[in-house]
């Protein structure tokens, strides 16, 4: 089937069999390799991208499902985030193979809420799993970005 | 016609390949030429001025050649900082490459070939890495006298710009003068007290923003173009064999364009990853088990604690590995305690997963290689050609833990099969999904300890009677099983607390068992660290003696002065135990380091064990990275306290029954605890960090639930699946 949706702000159209995993069709059809696969049963997290600004399993998400709506992959958060610039400040990244999904979770988390607690960020961050352990530099870093992101101009 | 054409390279002859891999068995043998340059005949690699392990481009930018791989553990910012101290170049223009595979140049000096493990990323460079970049120096110095008419002991270097006579130039500037100039041999390093880079908070990660925008290149990421993706129907039984398959469905599914029998099983070959996967499920296969491991995990370790009981096969040999006095005469009141421990998956968050492209005898790989000599080696037998004359570009790998690196490259030769026989010179990607990474094995193996210490009059050890029944990790091994194997009783050999007893009989028997196994972050430590450490802690207790003073008595007895420094720290930095909960210490040496933790815990019934707080001290010679061995305490005891917590793999009539996340649990950032490092000052040259930091937690853990009047713990994980 052929499916339209928004990725990073741009129209595509992807042709696919309907029960593909999102993931599959960004990394192999789309071309964008920062969104990873870690268990393709929604349990780790690696594939964590925005649908309509709410954190999503992409491993798990058939792209028949996204006709429509607004895809925000790692790349589409450009680089200088406030979630991206914490995290590489307090260098969290070890191996970084999670990365993307942890920051993905941590930007969706600071949309909905400006000063976490670490109740809100044990909460929004448990079903990202990380190997390395950078747990303790991820709930750091997620403090750090929120007091990034409160120090930038508010839009007019 | 020249000697490199791509003819004679493309042919050489059989008797040559063999002759590579016989030395490979014997190559003590050999006198005048070493390991890796014979494993390097074939490669084309030729370095620049200044060595294969700086580059300088004629911006000043300079680039520093990493022969390790980069899987987390930060190593890539601490080999660059070690020859950015000693060439003084400006850090922050400093870039770092990942090495070809190539052994005559880029051999790990602890290992004699090219490889990454045993924590020595660091140490084995560090002499081989303060010499390249003082070498290269000391070619500015002389181009940059040269050009402001000074003698060299008037010239200075900061920050990549060479000065003198109140002159000074850039090394962009001065490139050109200081490549001619001929390398001195034994270049003079630096005083380490004069020191800039090295050892300050400036020694960061350089990956950390491809690492965090989604840009780093790992395996599952590469792009070629015509690339195919594989996967690969595996047996459910390690040894099973194909023994017949139906792939007409399979060849059906949109986007599958081969599939194809290979030693390892069933390869599905397709244009996508979905398409393969969608093969796969439609593909039928039928499996030989005659030969296959078919017993449970319970009937490996029922196995295991009969042989520690004596009652194990006649065949079976015990080999002694730390023996003195006579352990029969030992009298009175004795603390016995076993310990069981699992099969562990690495779990690595990338899964196993290569690329190749093989066209005729050549084969170009393209993946996190963990140890680019043997899996070299590997692919020369399968293609036919000089194990160095593979090509191997090494990228980021998502993990490891020792996971990719064994002596058979099990998932880097099962993917040059598929590229061998259905790539038809394009590249092939082998892809594993979760369920395959934790089934293919190379699992931490199951550990069985049986123990038996008397005690003298004042409570301390006077006999200590040890038994370790494990499989062998070095089965498999090119150079043959060692007559004692290490890895499975390192940290009980050499424990201070072995060498403060009088009396001591430790053996150990490695049975063989049809469960491939493999080296698990920090080795023999894994199990070895917990056993020694909570058995201590049972007997200072028993001893009604605190469990401080007691370690530090017998430290003393021992001579352990790291270890006693080290716990010294940990305890003047812990502070008073929070109300509520329960404190545990431990302290362990691996990989040249000391490690003492000491772990604050809830324990609430009905709930999981928390840790809280850890705070570590570490010795581990001279600190390159603080911030970079306190990221490697802080991962390590995450992942060390997962295992102990929740890590178990388990066979069931042969079969692994732990697939994914969802039965394999791991720490998650919820259970995280907040981990404070402290490091030892130290002169001595730099020691291992990336895996000393996670055996210990286990002992502390289990050391506070002692504290809280719990039972010892003698069988991981802590916290059992309710089956």
């Amino acid at each position: 089937m052929t499916i339209a949706f928004e990725l990073n702000g741009k129209a595509v159209t992807v042709t696919a069999e309907d029960d593909t995993p999102l993931l599959w069709v960004i990394r192999d059809e789309l071309g964008l390799t920062g969104t990873k696969y870690g268990c393709g049963i929604a349990q780790c997290g690696a594939c964590t991208v925005h649908v309509n600004g709410q954190p999503a399993r992409s491993c798990s998400t058939p792209v028949s499902a996204m006709a429509g709506m607004k895809i925000t992959t790692i790349e589409g958060l450009g680089g200088y985030h406030p979630v991206q610039q914490a995290w590489v400040k307090a260098d969290v990244p070890q191996c970084g193979y999670c990365q993307s999904g942890q920051i993905m979770s941590a930007a969706a988390l600071l949309t909905e809420n400006k000063a976490p607690s670490d109740a809100d960020i044990d909460a929004a961050m448990a079903g990202n799993i990380c190997r390395c352990g950078t747990y303790p530099r991820i709930r750091a870093a997620i403090k750090d970005a929120a007091s990034i992101a409160a120090a930038l101009p508010t839009k007019a | 016609m020249n000697a490199h054409s791509p003819v004679a390279k493309a042919d050489p002859s059989r008797r040559e390949v063999l002759v590579v891999g016989a030395v490979v068995a014997g190559s003590s043998l050999l006198v005048g030429c070493s390991l890796g340059d014979l494993m390097s005949i074939g490669s084309e690699a030729e370095f620049g001025a200044f060595g294969p392990f700086i580059k300088i481009t004629d911006d000043g930018q300079v680039t520093v050649v990493s022969k390790h791989v980069e899987f987390g553990q930060g190593s890539h910012a601490g080999l660059a900082a070690i020859v950015a101290e000693e060439l003084d170049a400006d850090w922050n223009r400093v870039r770092v490459e990942q090495a070809p595979a190539v052994a005559k140049a880029y051999a790990n000096t602890a290992m004699g070939v090219q490889g990454t493990g045993g924590s020595t990323a660091i140490s084995n460079s560090w002499t081989q890495l303060r010499t390249a970049g003082a070498a290269a120096r000391a070619m500015f110095v002389e181009a940059g006298a040269k050009k402001f008419g000074v003698p060299a002991g008037q010239i200075s270097v900061k920050d990549s710009v060479v000065s003198g006579g109140g002159q000074s130039a850039t090394f962009a500037e001065l490139l050109f003068d200081a490549s001619k100039v001929k390398p001195p041999k034994e270049p003079v390093l630096k005083d380490p007290a004069t020191f800039t880079l090295i050892g300050s908070d400036r020694v960061r990660r350089k990956d950390s923003q491809v690492k965090s925008d989604g840009s780093a290149r790992f395996t599952i990421d590469v792009k070629e173009d015509g690339l195919l993706t594989a996967v690969v129907a595996h047996s459910p039984r390690f040894g099973g064999k194909v023994k017949s398959f139906d792939d007409t469905a399979a060849r059906k599914v949109k986007g599958v364009v081969d599939v194809v029998e290979i030693p390892s099983g069933v390869a599905v070959v397709a244009t996508g990853t979905w398409a393969a996967l969608k093969g796969r499920e439609a593909l039928k296969v039928e499996w030989d088990d005659t030969k296959a491991e078919t017993r449970s995990s319970d009937q490996i370790l029922a196995e295991f604690r009969a042989i520690a009981g004596g009652r194990g096969p006649a065949d079976l040999k015990w080999a002694a590995f730390d023996s003195k006095g006579d352990a029969a005469s030992a009298k009175g009141e004795a603390l016995e305690a076993t310990y069981d421990f699992p099969y562990l998956a690495h779990a690595s968050m990338e899964p196993m997963n290569c690329v190749a492209l093989v066209q005729g005898n050549n084969a170009t790989l393209t993946f996190g290689s963990q140890s680019p000599t043997v899996d070299q080696l590997n692919t020369a037998r399968i293609v036919g050609n000089l194990p160095g004359a593979i090509k191997i570009e090494t990228v980021f790998a998502g993990g490891s833990f020792g996971r990719r690196a064994n002596f058979q490259s099990d998932y880097v030769v099962e993917c040059v099969h598929i590229a061998k026989k259905a790539g038809k010179g394009k590249p092939v990607k082998l892809v594993w999904t979760r369920e395959d990474d934790m089934r293919a094995g190379y699992f931490r193996p199951i550990v069985h300890h049986a123990v038996k210490v008397t005690v003298d009059k004042d409570g301390y050890p006077a006999t200590w009677t040890h038994r370790i029944v494990t499989q062998s990790l070095m089965k498999g091994s090119p150079t043959g099983v060692p007559e004692l194997d290490e890895t499975a009783v390192e940290g009980t050999k050499g424990s201070p607390y072995l060498k403060a007893t009088p009396i001591v009989d430790a053996q150990v028997a490695l049975p063989d068992v049809g469960v491939p196994v493999l080296w698990w972050r920090s080795v023999g430590a894994t199990h070895t660290a917990h056993v020694m450490e909570h058995t201590i802690d049972q007997l200072a207790r028993k001893a009604g003696k605190d469990p401080v003073e007691y370690r530090r008595v017998l430290f003393t007895k021992a001579g352990a002065r790291r270890h006693l420094a080290v716990l010294d720290l940990a305890v003047s930095k812990a502070g008073p135990v929070p109300a509520g909960q329960f404190r545990g210490v431990a302290v362990h040496e691996s990989f040249g380091s000391v490690v003492a933790q000491i772990a604050d815990v809830s324990l609430v019934e009905g709930a999981d064990p928390k840790v809280n707080r850890v705070v570590t001290a570490i010795d581990c010679g001279t600190a390159i990275s603080p911030d970079q061995i306190a990221a490697q305490m802080e991962g390590g005891t995450c992942y060390g306290l997962s295992a102990a917590l929740y890590g178990e793999t388990t066979l069931k009539d042969g079969m692994v029954q732990e697939t994914n996340f969802d039965t394999y649990r791991v720490l998650r950032l919820p259970e995280a605890p907040v981990v404070e490092t402290h490091i030892l000052p130290s002169g001595n040259p730099p020691s291992g960090v990336g895996e000393p930091g996670t055996p210990v937690i286990t002992a502390a853990l289990a050391n506070a639930m002692l504290a809280a009047g719990q039972p010892p713990v003698s069988r991981l994980p802590i916290v059992r699946a309710v089956v």
